[in-house]
């Protein structure tokens, strides 16, 4: 189907961009368009403005600071993510998930922050978001204001974010000393949404897990971390008999929803086989050289 | 490029103008500003060679080429594409001789009904342009986002490692 009527601006300055967010009730931000331009044309969604912020400088930078914290503006696209040599050094975790987003020409077009503001629950970006604790730098004409991951998904494509806030970057902290990623899902073709997915963030020293994070996505209606199994791998090396009660409590844990492409036993079981794959996966990093 | 873009550009739902190159050829077009790429192209350029499968991304039948990169025609609005330089089917021959990749295509049996061909070779003309040493396994990774109702995969990657071989040696690869 084609997208429903709209008007259409495109600011050259933040400012003007803010403005048009502050006095329309249904404006909606368009960046690569890739999540909304499929809403529009399915008409699940029809807003009245489209305020395209492809124009606005500044907003397609990555910055590294020195600590090696990275902040990823609102127009980097995923291929910008997946081909940063400094986001690869520094986390690890966020170019571990770029090549499972969509296909090479969706993120061609996509960007890391609109990914993150759609928050479609079976998208990689906000369970990476949930494992390192990033911050959501949104914006206003009212100013500025830094959403702690944890408290930015609320919901079914629902975030913390107001209708007249632009989400302006996403702000990865600096990984801690030993900590090690990986993004692991099952999907029925790559590049698909995943029927059950995991950011997996592990800090070990030596051969003991320190902190775990285990945020899943596709099975529920947000990214979710799963404390009580996280909690159980804190102090293992992540050795079977520690897995075997993480993948219990994952299980026991997660809700998810059914549909055509699975049942929530099978998402169930898929959650509990990505957390053995993951975690193993981590482990076998252990003592190479980062 | 339009002399809106260093001013807010503002449509307020009716029609809005749109400068652009297509396959060399620098065109302007005035559209309804809800029209998408694809539809620009198809409707008001008569370029019909992109084709529409699903209109949201996933089945790839209508994938172009937009400033060097693979994108999807059909998750653009046309005011998106503003100032850009798009390659379509139309422009890969040259002078009435197929680009490799279509001369592979047909060699391979890479065609069966067909409707796909035109994404499926955009997607690699682009992966080839970015890097022509492709192995088979990254063909069959970046070709994954394009779907074929005729099921024909096994020779759309034949004739793409054929166009490869082509580009490479002047070898099709055809047995």
């Amino acid at each position: 189907m084609k997208a429903p009527p709209f008007a259409y601006a495109r600011p050259t300055t933040l400012d003007s961009a803010l403005e048009l967010l502050a006095g329309n009730d249904d404006a909606k931000v368009l960046a690569g368009g890739q999540s909304l331009l499929p809403v529009m044309n399915l008409r699940l969604g029809a807003p009245a403005l489209l305020v395209d912020i492809s124009r606005i400088p500044m907003l397609d930078r990555i910055v590294v600071d020195d600590d090696g914290a990275v902040t990823i503006g609102a127009l980097v696209t995923h291929a910008a993510v997946e081909a940063s040599p400094e986001i690869a050094s520094h986390q690890p975790i966020v170019a571990a998930a770029a090549p499972h987003i969509g296909h090479r020409a969706i993120r061609n077009r996509g960007t890391c922050v609109g990914s993150i503001a759609h928050a479609d629950p079976a998208a990689e970006m906000p369970a990476v978001c949930l494992a390192t604790d990033a911050m959501m730098i949104a914006t206003s004409t009212r100013g500025d204001r830094a959403i702690p991951a944890a408290d930015f998904f609320t919901g079914f494509l629902e975030t913390d974010l107001a209708d007249d806030e632009l989400l302006a970057a996403v702000r990865f902290p600096a990984s801690p000393v030993g900590a090690r990623g990986t993004v692991v899902e099952v999907a029925r073709r790559h590049g698909d949404y995943a029927l059950a997915g995991l950011a997996c963030r592990l800090v070990f020293d030596g051969d003991t897990i320190t902190d775990a994070a285990l945020a899943y996505f596709g099975v529920g209606p947000h990214a979710q971390r799963v404390a009580p199994a996280e909690a159980a791998l804190v102090g293992t090396s992540g050795d079977d008999d520690a897995l075997d009660e993480a993948v219990r409590l994952v299980a026991a844990t997660l809700d998810p929803p059914a549909d055509v492409h699975g049942s929530a036993n099978y998402r169930r079981h898929l959650a509990g086989v990505l957390c053995r794959r993951a975690v193993t996966e981590l482990r076998s990093e252990t003592g190479e050289a980062r | 490029m339009s002399d809106t873009m260093n001013e807010t550009h503002v449509a307020l739902g009716g029609d809005t103008t749109i400068s652009c190159t297509v396959n060399g050829q620098a065109v302007s077009v005035e559209v309804p500003v809800r029209t998408s790429l694809s539809d620009m192209l198809r409707s008001a350029l008569e370029l019909t060679g992109t084709h529409l499968g699903c209109e949201h991304g996933v089945c790839g039948a209508c994938t172009i080429v937009l400033d060097g990169a693979a994108v999807r025609s059909c998750l653009m609005l046309a005011v998106q594409a503003d100032g850009t330089e798009i390659r379509t089917i139309e422009g890969l021959a040259t002078d009435g001789t197929w680009h490799p990749i279509q001369q592979a295509m047909h060699d391979h049996h890479g065609f069966q009904c067909a409707f796909c061909s035109p994404g499926f070779m955009m997607t690699a003309v682009a992966m080839l342009e970015d890097d022509p040493n492709r192995t088979e396994a990254e063909i069959r990774e970046e070709l994954g986002g394009n779907l074929c109702r005729c099921t024909g995969y096994e020779s759309i990657i034949d004739g793409v490692l054929g166009a490869i071989a082509e580009m490479r040696d002047g070898d099709g690869g055809v047995a």
